[in-house]
């Protein structure tokens, strides 16, 4: 079938193909030897895949490959509703995918000593992944949901089995506020479908299509624009629908905290962006206060929360608070840069999150605790995880040469172009939170990493073993490869906006 | 005496209120059960009543009253099982006792 | 490409951060030790070929019409915001910058050097971390060379941020120290605070003029165009005009990091720091940036008066402020600190004020203008004064180390009496002190002189107001060197007597002292002008005469109180005990931020954001969860397990139904 000569398919089909190897393997024994070699094929294939994907598509750009989406292909689904398996990836969502695969690969070696039941951990994990993936290659409303809903429902187990601390809470929270956004997010999609074409033409899913006639009456956009923005905006924790993060972040299991901020909540970014903005832009440009405000809050609101947090993956959670509200935040400025800065920011976020979560699971895993008043000196005794959370906090402050700075820059720089006084404001205090930002990232590090050693049965712990090691050092190397080579990432990404922003200004004639 | 269609009714439903009767009051499960069929063989009588009443030279009604009836030493066998399978564990039949099946 | 080999003065740094950093443990210490130095040497050789070449080659585009030019060597795109917003990572020569280039280069190569031996053991302990040590100072030289050779604004940004870094990671080297700790923590927020300014002013100016580039910014008459261009479209903002607001706020971030009033009050923490590094960073290097970043868009500031007037205030202010204050201080390095930061003030208030004579057009009849060559002689001065500042800041720092090392401790009570024990470094100290003071012929003299003519030139009270702070300073120099090296002879000193340290030590104390002798005579004037034609200075007789009083002044009166054990100054702190103590605690700003950051901030703000989030936010989504499972559990009961309950709800609900269905059936 055509379909399966697009690789973009093979980005589901692996991680599948891992989950049915997985469902070979058992617990028992040296059966965790085997997991452990299916999880780690299958993660490399991705990242292949991933690389491979970036050259492709840079190739075919250079190229002048002028296509608003690569690698189209269409498989007819259910006919009566005219769903497809629609295929394509633009700039944005390669770079998605991309991420996706690092933090899957820097992931599997994170749960390396998963315990108990390794192999129904691994299904689930490549499970979520599957959606993840699904979702960034599809442009198919329906499949796009289908492949959100899978990549959420894992989330509930993974926290409710593997987690600790109050688990089953933050499971069933996290779980039933992502839906409640998944049930907006619902009412839109169909709502867009049955408006998705002028009278007369047959209804599609296909966002590229729906985009194109630019058909949805305005007074129905007014309703539609909230309900997806806001059901993606679940996901991308924004104010106030924000507090699944800290409870669910605090009570995952290291690998699935990684994955969760790492890419799952850069769903909710990128499906803000693809569908709510890109779909109604007329309700965008009207709307956009509302938004611009609440993400505005989200960052300063999350990153004073942060300060005061005294549980690592708390403050980190926060950190996420206001640092995904920056995405939310720099995609409703409407322009290439700061669009462009938003991009930048879910990829750096991404990494750096992982990075953060990955270090606070290995450190947890040895002291047991999570509290910054029962931790410290911790750099004398583990160096290397000490000198990783020093590195993920300085990309999380904004230090040049990794890849907090340059997203960040690029978000104040675009949103700095709007001459109206209620964005400036906010982008004054959008910049107010790098201040913020220092203070809660320089308190954490001084008192977990710095000053004399609280406790003395910390003194016997040991530093990070190779695949904890393996695990970091992909994520810093991606860090620092966006904080060095920024236009790299920034050519990829820029090109794709040109299409939004010029339906944008349009819609606000 | 000609047999008006009334005479066989009246008694069907007086078996069946019996029978819905000692169902709602009956505590032993056995009760319960008998009350049961005094029901189904209420309705088994009027549905050989209207059979004749109605459509007679039809077998319609009778074929279902046999029916009912196979289906009843049916459903007698599996709740006497499951009465028994009840009393096993509990060592009761009273119904009151038994009301772990809820929420 | 001419000065292509430049590249190398910012890479070869660089690559000792990432070649030590990475090994780590894995190399030797001293191996780590000796390879950090002999690359700093090398990429020192090739900084001084640059500024060599830059000032007096010829043939390589730098002297065009006897006008000094940029050199671009070196700009690729880095980040692109727009087609015009473009990041660019460069090398650009022009005299201030390869002036700094010499600076950074000698004093960084002086401090790997000096600390050779003075990083070897750390309270009889070998040293831990000393490749660490060795890998921050390469990461510290890279950004520190990369901010001066910038050639636009953001990139100068970019490595203020990274300074900002580098120097975070040097104060708070001894990390098991809370103190340290803390102070690091410190000075990289308050300059973060800073930065946020400087952000958003170069937000503002980008904006409004459309680029970032110093090349179109501030090159020929660019400046005149841009500030146009910007006033035009940018309009005022509470009656200031946009491109004063955001030279302020551009200010604002180089004040953070040149320690301004108020933003000062990382920098006497910033001395838990090991001392090498505090004459590296926080004397010569790092805290000038803030005035070379002022330095550089100079043909801007001088444009737009209402700027300049705010810097002029905030260094004339500071010059005092912190002069006063290192008058009590009795933690030698703290009163080096301050000392620090009067200098720079005497920098920031030079280049303030020197756009009187040339914005404003003062008549050409003026006769002091006239003399010293007019337009632009604060400038001159200024960067003079951060030349020779930053020798003799660093040689005193050094020599600070020394005695640290020897006496261990910071205190000038552990001290007193030197001299006989530790004969070279007094004499170095001594040198830097005369430098300092002001006194001829030594490197502060002259460049000291040429700030006080441009003050003189801004008018009368600068000129008196910044002569006065003058003599603050030889006098409280001479206090610290007298009760270090003099006081009392009988001071005992723990268990072995304190000597002069090793050569690695003491070598640099020597080569700083000489150039602290002879700096004086670089022929500045020529070389760093802020329009690159040379400018015709001479000497003023009647203010290097004044200022040169005014510090013998000074000097005797530190020699009266503080040459032999008397009381003479207890009752001096007696008499005035409230204004000593408060000076003494550095008149409560520490406390002020204090208040503002605890409590204020934290629990004003955090915390209630904090438990709003806890409990009103998610209180919200919580009690969503509650009247769910309370509703649930209102029609829970209907199933009670009960079967006759069922079957009589049934029966009911069958007989309502049957009622209701004749009932209509019937009407």
């Amino acid at each position: 079938m055509t379909i399966f000569n697009n690789i973009l398919i093979y980005f589901v089909i692996i991680p599948l193909l891992t989950l049915g190897g997985l469902a070979l393997c058992t617990n028992a024994g040296r059966g965790i030897r085997a997991i452990r070699a299916v999880a780690v094929t299958g993660a490399t294939a991705l990242v292949a895949l991933a690389a491979y994907l970036v050259y492709y598509f840079v190739t075919e750009r250079a190229a002048g490959v002028q296509d608003a989406m690569l690698l189209r292909s269409d498989v007819m689904w259910y006919e009566p509703f005219n769903i497809k398996l629609a295929l394509g990836v633009d700039g944005v969502s390669v770079v998605m995918i991309a991420l996706s695969a690092i933090i899957v690969f820097a992931g599997v070696f994170a749960s390396w000593k998963m315990n108990p039941l390794p192999k129904q951990f691994f299904l689930w994990f490549f499970l979520l992944s599957t959606g993840v993936f699904g979702f960034f290659i599809s442009i198919d409303l329906f499949t796009m949901f289908m492949f959100y809903e899978v990549a959420l429902i894992p989330m509930y187990l993974l926290i409710g089995v593997w987690g600790s601390g109050n688990k089953t809470y933050s499971a069933m929270k996290l779980t039933l506020m992502l839906m409640g956004g998944s049930a907006l997010l619902m009412l839109g999609i169909i709502g867009i479908y049955f408006h998705s074409a002028p009278e007369g033409s047959p209804l599609t899913m296909n966002i590229l299509e729906i985009a194109e006639a630019n058909a949805i009456p305005h007074s129905w956009q007014m309703y539609l624009f909230p309900l997806t923005f806001v059901g993606f905006g679940v996901l991308g924790a924004m104010f106030p629908f924000h507090t699944w993060s800290p409870d669910g972040h605090a009570s995952a299991p290291t690998a699935v905290s990684m994955l969760h901020a790492g890419v799952l909540m850069k769903l909710g970014g990128y499906g803000c962006f693809r569908i709510a903005i890109c779909l109604m832009p007329f309700a965008a440009n009207e709307l956009a206060w509302i938004f611009l405000l609440l993400t505005g809050i989200s960052v300063v609101y999350g990153a004073f929360s942060a300060c005061v947090q005294t549980d690592l993956k708390y403050i980190n959670a926060y950190s996420s608070v206001s640092h995904c509200g920056m995405v939310l935040f720099a995609i409703l400025m409407f322009n290439t840069t700061a669009m462009t800065g938003a991009v930048l920011q879910m990829l750096s976020h991404g990494l750096m999150t992982a990075l953060f979560f990955a270090l606070i699971g290995m450190i947890y895993g040895r002291t047991h605790t999570r509290d910054i008043q029962k931790m410290g000196g911790l750099m004398q005794i583990m160096p290397y995880l000490g000198v990783g959370y020093v590195i993920a906090g300085m990309a999380s402050l904004g230090l040049p040469g990794l890849s907090g700075f340059v997203a960040e820059m690029t978000i104040f720089v675009g949103s700095f172009m709007h001459e109206d006084t209620f964005r400036r404001v906010l982008t004054i205090a959008g910049t107010s939170s790098i201040v913020i930002t220092a203070v809660y990232i320089l308190r954490v590090v001084g008192k977990l990493l710095f000053g004399p050693v609280v406790d003395e049965h910390h003194r016997q712990l040991t530093d990070a073993t190779w695949e904890e090691k393996l695990s970091t050092a992909t994520l810093i190397v991606c860090v620092a490869a966006i904080g060095c080579f920024p236009n790299f990432f920034v050519d990829i990404i820029s090109g794709s906006f040109e299409p939004v922003v010029k339906a944008l200004s349009a819609a606000a004639m | 005496m000609e047999l008006n269609v009334l005479m066989y009714l009246v008694p069907a439903i007086v078996m069946f209120g019996c029978g819905v009767y000692g169902f709602l009051t009956r505590k032993n499960m056995i009760a319960i059960m008998i009350s049961l069929e005094l029901m189904l063989n209420a309705v088994d009588i009027n549905f050989v009543v209207f059979n004749r009443y109605l459509f007679p030279g039809q077998m319609e009604g009778m074929m279902f009253t046999l029916f009912a009836i196979a289906i009843a030493a049916a459903e007698t066998a599996l709740a006497l099982a499951i009465i028994i399978n009840v009393y096993r564990a509990v060592r009761n039949v009273d119904i009151s006792e038994i009301s772990k099946l809820k929420f | 490409m001419p000065f292509s080999y430049s590249i190398a003065v910012v890479a070869l740094p660089l690559l000792m951060f990432l070649v030590l950093g990475l090994l780590d443990d894995r190399l030797g210490r001293r191996t780590a030790g000796v390879i950090g130095t002999v690359a700093m040497l090398v990429t020192t050789v090739l900084a001084y070929g640059v500024a060599l070449t830059y000032f007096f080659g010829t043939g390589q585009g730098q002297i065009v019409d006897g006008i000094r030019q940029t050199v671009t060597v070196w700009n690729p795109a880095w980040l692109t915001f727009t087609e015009d917003l473009v990041v660019r990572m460069g090398i650009a020569l022009d005299p201030i910058a390869a002036m700094m280039l010499v600076v950074i280069t000698t004093v960084s190569l002086m401090v790997h050097l000096y600390s050779l031996g003075y990083m070897s053991n750390h309270e009889g302990e070998p040293e831990k971390g000393y490749q660490r040590y060795y890998a921050f100072l390469g990461l510290f030289t890279f950004s520190m060379l990369g901010l001066v050779v910038a050639t636009n604004i953001f990139q100068v940004f970019i490595f203020f941020e990274m300074v900002g870094v580098s120097s975070y990671l040097l104060i708070g080297f001894y990390y098991t120290s809370p103190a340290a700790v803390h102070a690091s923590k410190k000075a990289f927020i308050v300059t973060r605070l800073a930065d946020l300014f400087f952000l958003l002013g170069i937000l503002i100016l980008s904006f409004y003029t459309g680029t970032f580039d110093f090349e179109s910014l501030v090159g020929t008459g660019g400046a005149a165009a841009r500030v146009a261009q910007g006033s035009a479209h940018g309009g005022t903002f509470m009656g200031i005009s946009i491109m004063a607001w955001a030279l302020t706020f551009i200010f604002i971030g180089g004040a953070g990091k040149s320690a301004m009033y108020p933003l000062h009050i990382w920098l006497p923490d910033a001395m838990e720091g090991p001392t090498p590094v505090s004459a590296l960073i926080h004397a010569a290097t790092m805290v000038v940036a803030g005035v070379y970043l002022v330095a550089k868009l100079f043909p801007l500031y001088v444009l737009e008066q209402g700027a300049m007037d705010v810097i002029a205030v905030v260094g004339a202010f500071t010059a005092f402020y912190a002069a006063a204050i290192a008058c009590t201080q009795s933690d030698i390095k703290r009163a080096l600190a301050f000392s620090t930061i009067s200098q720079i003030a005497f920098m920031m208030t030079s280049l303030a004020v020197s756009s009187s004579d040339v914005a404003l057009a003062v008549s050409p009849s003026d006769a002091l203008i006239e003399i010293h060559g007019g337009r632009g002689l604060g400038y001159m001065a200024s960067m003079f004064h951060l030349f020779t500042h930053a020798m003799f800041k660093a040689l005193l720092f050094l020599c600070a180390g020394a005695i640290i090392h020897a006496v261990g401790s910071n205190e000038n009570s552990a001290m007193h009496g030197l001299h006989k024990h530790m004969p070279i470094t007094s004499i170095a100290f001594l040198i830097g002190c005369l430098a300092i003071a002001g006194i001829p012929p030594f490197a502060g003299f002259w460049s000291k002189d040429e700030i006080l003519v441009a003050c003189y030139a801004k008018g009368l009270g600068w000129g008196l107001w910044m002569t006065m702070v003058a003599g603050l300073t030889a006098f409280y120099m001479f206090r610290l060197y007298l009760l270090i090296f003099f006081w009392s002879d009988h001071k005992q000193h723990g268990h072995h007597a304190p000597a002069d340290a090793h050569w690695t030590m003491t070598v640099p104390l020597i080569i700083l002292a000489a150039i602290s002798v002879v700096a004086g005579f670089v022929p500045a004037h020529d070389m760093v002008t802020w329009d690159g034609k040379p400018l015709h200075t001479q000497l003023d007789w009647t203010v290097a005469g004044s200022s040169v009083l005014v510090a013998c002044l000074g000097i005797g009166l530190a020699w009266r109180l503080y040459y032999k054990e008397n009381d003479a100054p207890e009752r001096m702190k007696a008499a005035a005990s409230g204004l000593w103590t408060a000076a003494y605690h550095r008149f409560y700003m520490d406390e002020l931020y204090q208040f503002i950051t605890h409590k204020v901030i934290f629990q004003c703000v955090s915390k209630p954001i904090a438990w709003f989030d806890r409990k009103v936010i998610d209180g919200t989504m919580n009690l969503m969860g509650t009247v769910t499972q309370y509703c649930a559990a209102m029609v829970r009961p209907l199933q009670s397990g009960k079967v006759q309950a069922y079957v009589l709800t049934y029966l009911i609900g069958a007989l309502v139904l049957a009622a209701a269905l004749i009932a209509c059936v019937l009407i």
